[in-house]
Order: structure tokens, then sequence, then C-alpha cells
């Protein structure tokens, strides 16, 4: 297993009290496993995602054990993880667009990110041009700044900086959400392909929209109120999924070919649970059409059928 | 039927860098129609000028040249009490929710305005109930949303309520410039179903995104936008169903389906600017460009 | 951003009271404020107990501070009662910040609004008159104005300083317009027929008031430090007594030498006092209103 994750929560601190954006999670990543992690505003993914690498500000880690191949992750310790990061795990960020440093040149902030973990630049930079070309850059862009480079060239050259140290896991957080459709492929596609040369052991993909996920990743998590809904592998999420949310979920979804007037589609009616002090139970309860007395206590995330694990006490195993 | 709102070979040019010397072309000769009781889909990606379309319609950016017809009039030229009795029937929504309210003030100042502007003899009661009437044909809650402010809504009852005061004037003709790309994906199609709405009550309704699926889903008419010109309009199934531009083809290529995985890529190079094109009708009411 | 927060709150009430809760206990804030009060107090009611007009010759030469006959901070080297020149000037001192500092920061919202609401040739024209007015040398200005006008009053003083010193402020105001200017609510306020003037008074101004705020006091305290300075080198008010001419007068008059120091540490240290703590309260209303600045 390349990466195991169990009973994780992290929370934010705040004047008002604690936000518990990742409330108990449990899962695992397999190696060469491209996961999914699909949810809306508020659910937690980006913060699932983010507190495997570092901890931002405000959040604190409070319970749960990570392990990254075989081995313990110190998640909770920035110092530790300073070994850990960019080597073993890496994150390509949200917002790309802002990850570089807009008055270094992108080769000068690489040199410089790279000794600073104490790795040679000269000796990586072969390595560096070979990925460059792959992901279609000249190498012309190390000797560019960065407003120079338009947002998929920005988001392309993150990628390959991310990765250039072979990490076990990478954590792409809404990479392609603000790329138009043809970029978005493109950037979807090199996803695959990185995992596919080995470049990257496994990945954890953040984003809302559950259609990439369909097209590039092996197995997707859903998320909903800080806590898991569902995984699976992609195709039984889209084709035959469990959990109510889920559910409502993917049918909300137009595709090309569905019509407003020959099939209308229906959202899912109120909003998700505020995390600062979240409902007892179910966080789903308040929108679920399936809602019973069961639901006032937590359902176990547990699996239903091979490779697919639900939380909700309607769905009999 | 005639049409509601007209563009007649509309340019936006830019004059950038110092003192103004540089030219940028935003829009380029671009025409269209919506009729009443239709849904016109604008579909480009990022710097292909569909918000500049939007906002020149809404008179928010000047037309560098072209006319804008609604009901027959131009407004490209209009100023003061003029445009304010255009604002009556021609209205907008934009994308981000949170951007569209002033912080400072409670959301529902946004209804409160269009009375001082447009109704300020109309007394208390009777406009509480046109409020309340508005509000129920976006299925909100009065209780729900008056006397918020804006971030204790949610994106998609902030859009709402953009379009229920909207509704407030004698609204025939919306411009809703990419109004879900911000919410959740289990709020937007409601809020795409009540464009679907408005459109039986008779509104025309100008309908910008860079979504395909979403265009595909609501509209009737689709434009395709690259760089500021239309590469290809018509029928949304004639276009979806059967595109003729390249462009159009590597667009919907490149859509991630829930059911379909994607194809191989195809690259689209045809990046010949300086060869001439035109529009040339290639089906009933459907054109596309093609080199002449 | 921390998700799943922003939908709970409660509203402009409890950010007003979030607002007032930091800034009670703010301390830079707190003393700040409390030291300036305590100086316009002093300046308003001392006055009352002073016992002698400040320019009159008394005829007690270099007298220390003592209680008899009221010179509780002594006399000048020409036998005038330094408390009574000294509560005079510290009333002068909050005028001209009122008047200066109103002045610029009128003109400066004027300017900076129009130019960043309107821009294009409008905002390029007042950009010039902005560059045009900074580097008017305004000390050779005010040696003009000097020769021409023999009796100038502590409003002339203000007067020049406020139209003089606006720039920065129509600048900085520009910056902020601009980039509100670009928010979907001014179209969507423009698509409600409100005219521009409006919308400038109703819709930006209300979403920069801790910055307005900030920026009056900035220019009320610079203001003060202004004429303190052009007094200091005898350009200031010919018919009454400031501040910066009190230090004037007693370094010409070699107070230092003669250890009058009397004459001349009230008004240095109650400068320092005034534009001091007004610039440290500045600080700390930045660290209220910006709640990234606040160490929890």
């Amino acid at each position: 297993m390349s990466l195991d994750v169990s009973g994780l929560k992290m929370y934010y601190r705040t004047v008002r009290g604690d936000v518990r954006a990742v409330d108990d999670v449990t899962f695992s990543i397999a190696d060469g496993e491209i996961m999914g992690v699909a949810g809306e505003s508020g659910c937690g993914k980006s913060s699932l995602g983010n507190s495997l690498v570092y901890l931002a500000g405000r959040m604190k880690y409070v319970g749960g054990t990570v392990e990254l191949d075989g081995a313990p992750l110190p998640i909770w310790d920035f110092e530790a993880m300073n070994q850990y990061r960019f080597s073993r795990v890496s994150v390509i960020p949200q917002y790309a667009m802002s990850a570089l440093n807009p008055t270094r040149r992108v080769g000068r902030m690489l040199e410089e990110l790279l000794k600073s973990r104490g790795f040679d630049y000269g000796s990586l930079q072969p390595e560096l041009l070979r990925r460059l070309e792959l992901v279609g850059l000249d190498a012309e862009v190390l000797r560019l700044y960065p407003i120079e480079l338009s947002g998929g060239m920005k988001q392309r050259t993150v990628m390959v900086i991310s990765t250039l140290l072979d990490p076990s896991l990478l954590i792409a957080d809404e990479i392609t959400s603000a790329l138009d459709v043809s970029t978005q492929k493109a950037v979807a596609k090199m996803l695959v392909e990185f995992r596919d040369r080995g470049f990257v052991k496994s990945m954890a993909v953040i984003t809302h929209d559950i259609s990439i996920l369909y097209q590039v990743a092996d197995t997707i998590l859903v998320m909903y109120g800080g806590q898991l809904a569902e995984k699976a592998s992609a195709a039984e999420i889209i084709e035959a999924p469990r959990h109510p949310y889920t559910k409502l979920l993917i049918s909300s979804l137009p595709e090309i070919g569905v019509r407003y007037e020959t099939k209308k589609l229906h959202g899912i009616p109120g909003t998700p649970p505020a995390l600062l002090d979240p409902p007892k139970g179910c966080r789903f309860r308040d929108r679920c059409p399936l809602v019973s007395e069961a639901c006032r206590r937590t359902p176990p995330f547990r699996e239903v059928a091979a490779g697919h694990h639900v939380a909700c006490w309607q769905v009999a195993a | 039927m005639s049409a509601l709102l007209e563009l007649e070979r509309c340019t936006k040019v830019y004059r950038v860098g110092s003192f103004g010397t540089r030219r940028l072309t935003a829009v380029s000769d671009v025409s269209f129609d919506v009729r009443a009781g239709e849904v016109v889909s604008l579909i480009g990606e990022s710097g292909s000028g569909k918000s500049t379309i939007g906002r020149m319609i809404l008179r928010l950016s000047p037309v560098t040249s072209g006319t804008i017809r609604f009901k027959g009039d131009d407004v490209s030229t209009y100023s003061d009490h003029r445009l304010k009795a255009y604002y009556r029937h021609a209205q907008g929504v934009f994308q981000d929710p949170f951007s569209s309210y002033n912080p400072v003030y409670k959301a529902d100042r946004v209804l409160e305005l269009v009375k001082i502007a447009y109704f300020p003899h109309v007394d208390r009661a009777t406009w509480r109930s046109k409020i309340e009437a508005s509000l129920e044909a976006v299925s909100l809650d009065p209780g729900q949303v008056l006397h918020k402010f804006p971030h204790q809504l949610s994106g998609g009852q902030l859009q709402r309520l953009l379009v229920a005061r909207a509704l407030l004037l004698d609204l025939e003709f919306l411009v809703a410039d990419e109004i879900i790309s911000m919410l959740d994906a289990s709020t937007r199609i409601d809020v795409l179903n009540l464009l679907g709405a408005l459109k039986a009550r008779g509104l025309g309704i100008l309908f910008i995104t860079h979504d395909l699926s979403l265009g595909n889903y609501i509209s009737d008419r689709t434009l395709i936008l690259r760089r500021g010109a239309v590469v290809e309009s018509g029928p949304t199934s004639e276009v979806f169903g059967d595109p003729r531009h390249p462009y159009t083809r590597s667009l919907l290529a490149a859509v991630p389906h829930l059911h379909q995985k994607w194809g191989n890529d195809t690259s689209y190079g045809f990046d010949s600017e300086q060869v001439p094109t035109a529009l040339v009708p290639v089906g009933p009411d459907h054109l596309a460009r093609v080199a002449v | 951003m921390i998700p799943g927060i922003s939908k709970k709150g409660e509203g402009a009430d409890s950010a007003l009271r979030e607002t007032v809760y930091f800034a009670l206990h703010n301390r830079k804030l707190v003393v700040g404020l409390g030291i300036t009060l305590f100086m316009l107090l002093f300046a308003l009611v001392g006055p009352l107990f002073a016992q002698h007009p400040p320019l009159e010759y008394g005829g007690h030469l270099s007298v220390a501070p003592t209680t008899r006959d009221g010179y509780w901070f002594g006399t000048t080297l020409l036998g005038q009662d330094v408390y009574a020149q000294f509560v005079n000037g510290l009333r002068l001192a909050f005028v001209v910040g009122a008047i200066g500092g109103g002045i610029a920061a009128l003109v400066g919202m004027v300017v900076g609004f129009t130019a960043g609401y309107r821009g294009g040739v409008v905002d390029e024209i007042l950009n010039m008159l902005t560059n045009v007015v900074l580097v008017i040398p305004t000390f050779a200005l005010l040696l003009v104005i000097a020769a021409y006008l023999k009796v100038r009053g502590v409003m002339t003083e203000s007067i020049f300083i406020g139209l003089t010193s606006w720039p920065w402020a129509a600048r900085a105001l520009r910056a902020q317009t601009f980039s509100l200017t670009s928010r979907d609510f001014i179209g969507l306020a423009r698509l409600s027929g409100e005219r521009s003037s409006r919308i400038i008074f109703t819709e930006i101004a209300p979403n920069m008031s801790s910055y307005l705020f900030m920026m009056f006091i900035l220019l009320f305290g610079g203001a003060i430090l202004i004429a303190a300075t052009l007094d200091f080198i005898g350009l200031g008010p010919s018919n009454t007594i400031s501040l910066g001419m009190m230090m004037q007068l007693s370094v010409q008059n070699a107070a230092l030498q003669l250890h009058l120091w009397w004459w001349f540490l009230p008004p240095g240290l109650a400068m320092m006092a005034i534009v001091g703590s007004l610039y440290v309260m500045n600080v700390g209303l930045d660290e209220v209103f910006n709640p990234r600045l606040r160490s929890m």
C-alpha cells in the first residue's frame, strides 16, 4: 500500500471554535493508483489534500495516523515533514498561477528550490529538460518570468517541478479548474502519463469536476461535510453509485446529449452543513431522501462490495 | 418572429500600452440575434470576447463600431434616461455572486435600488407583494433571503436573487454571463432550470458560458466564439450534432463525458490568422467560418 | 479560506462587535487614542486657566515655572507667559490639523475617486494634475506667498497645507477605487440606473470607510507636522503664536544655552506626543481593521 490514512482528523482553529474540516477519515491509495477526491465546496477535500503535505496556518492536527509506503508520515510536525516534502510527497497547488514567484525566472526559482532541499540542480537538469519536452514545453521556459507564460503553460511547468524528484504521492488540488476545456484535457491526460511513466507512484486528484475524474482516475472518493461518503472505482461511482448523495450528485450533471426539454435534471435542495458545529450523526441527513431514525448516529465507512465503501445505513452490505 | 436583440457587425477594440498606442481587438465583426422565448448560448474559452459582448449589450462597455438594436432601436449610442428606459427591459446577471453584491450592505438592497430608480412612488405594501412574487418565481423563500448580508447566503441563493431583481422590472431580455460557473454542481442545475422557466415565460436569454454541456442542455441556438469572431452558429442540435468547424470539433472532443472516455488527442492546427475567412451557410440556419 | 464557515456569520452586528472588541483590546489604539484625547482636552480646557494673554510682555523675564502670578510654565526671555502660549499653540495645532487635513482629504477624495472611477482621459488629466502639485516646491511657493501677504493667519496656513498635501491621498484612493470599480456590483448599480456621482458615494466610499478614516488621521497628523516645520523656519502665521513658533523663538533666543528649558521642552514634547500618538493610533487601527495583522 502506498498511502494508508486512518481516522484522520484535522480542524481549523478559529475564534468561534474548531471547524471540523476533516473529521475521522480512513482510506488507502495503492501503488500506481490515481484516486480522485470529489465533493462540493466546504466538503473538506482541499483540507484533506493539503494536510498530507503541510499544515497551513490555522490547521491543527487532532488525531489519526498516516502511513506512506509502510512508514509513518509525521504530518503534525512541520520540521520533520521537510525531508518528505517535494521528494516523497508533493503537491500541485490550486491556482498554479500564483505558485510561481513572479519576481524570479522559472529556472532560477527551481534552482533555489532544489538547493534548499539539498539537491543539485545541475545533475537534475537533463531529466528536467526531458520532462519539459514531454509536456510540450520548450527549454526556453526556464528563462522566462511567470508573467510571460500562459495559464496552461504555468500549470504544466508547476506539474513538472512538483514531480521532478519522483515522489511516491502526488496531490493535485483543482489543477484543471481555471483552464479552458482543451487545456484541461491535455493537463488531465498528462497526469495519467506521469503515473504511467513512473514519475509518480500514486496520486490524489482533488476536484469538484467528477467528469474529469471519470476520464483519468482509477477510483473516486466522494466527500461530504468533512467526512467520507463513498469510495469505489470510477466506473462504479458514475454508473452504479450507492450513497444517496452520490446518486443525486451524478444525476444532476448535464451531459452533452441531455437537453432540458427532453429530460429535466434536478439538483439537491438545501446546503451543506457548516463545519463549525456540525450536526451529530450523518451529515447528509437534512437533505437526504432516505433519511430515517438510524441516521442520528454516524454511519461507518464500510465495504459493501469488493473495493466499494459506503457510509450509509440504508446501503446493505 | 422579429428579433428582440440584434447585433450587427459589432467590434470592440481596446487601446493598450502607454498613451494607448497599441490596439487589441477583443471582438471582431460579430452579428447575431436573440428572439423572444429562446435561449441562445454564446460559447467560448477565455479570451474569446464573450464577456465583452455581454457587457457591450448591457452598455457597460462602449461599442467601438457596429450597432446593437433592441426591438429595432439602436441602443449602442444611448445614454442617461434612454439607457435607464432600456434597462427596464434588458438586464444582466454575472459570474461571481459575491462580487455582484456590495459587501457593506444587505443583499436585498439590490431590490431597493430598483425601487428607487424605477418605482419611486409605489407604496410599501404593494412593493412588498411585488418582491414576494418575484422571489417565488425564482423559488426563494422571502424569510430566508431578506434582511441578510451577502456572506450569509449561498452562491445559488445570491444568483437567484439577482434574477428576482431583474424580474421586478418589465424584463424581456437577460444576459446570463457564466452565472453558474462558481456554483456547486448540485445547485447549478436548479439555477439553469430557472432559465428554462424564464424562457417559457417569453424572455429572450443570452447564455454566455465556456461549458459546452450546459450550453447543450439549455439553449435553442448556439454560437461558438473564438478570439473575438464567430466560427460557427446554428441550432444547438446542429452545432453539437454536426459540427463543421474544426475548432468546434476540437472543443467537443475535449469535453469530459460521463459515460465515454476521451479519444486520442487531435491537435487542431489551423492558426492561419492571415487567411481571409467568412461565415457561410452549411445547413438551414447553420453557419460556419471557412477560408475564402 | 476556512471551509464551511462563511455561511454561519451573524451579519454586520457581529462584525461590528468583533471590531469593537479588537479595538478595545488593541494596546496601540487605546494608548494612542488616550494621549490624543488628553491633549485635545488640554487644548480645549487649558486656555481657561491662562492668566495672561500669550503675546503680552509681562515684565518678569526668564522666570522658571512657578505658581506665583500663574506662570505655571514660566516665562520667556521677553517676559511672555509660556503656559498661555502653550495652550494657545495647542489649540492652533488641532485647528491646523483639522482644517489642513480636512482640505487635503477632501481634495484627495474628489481627485482620487474621479480618476479611479472614470479612467481614460479624465484619469490621465487628473494624474498630471496630481503629479504637478506633487513636485511643486512648497517651500519656494510659501516664500512667494509670504512676500505678498504681510499678515497671514492660521487659516491661510491651514489652507495652504491642505492644498499642497493631497496628492499622495489622491494616488492611494485612485488605486483603491480602480480595484473596486472592476467588481460586478458597480456594474449592477449602473444597470439599476444609478448615476456615477451616487455610485462613488454610496457604493465605493463605504467599502473604503476604514481606509478613509485612517487616511484622514494621517493627513491630520501630517498637517500638524508640516505646520510646525513651517513655523519653525519662520513662515508661520504672523498674528499669533503656535507650538512651532515657540520652538523657533526659543532657539533664536538661545534658550538652550541659557538653560530656559521650560520654553522649548513643553512645545516640543507636546508636538511629539500629538503626532506620535496619532501615528501609533493609526497602526493600531490598521490591525483592528485588517484581521490578518491581528496577533491571535
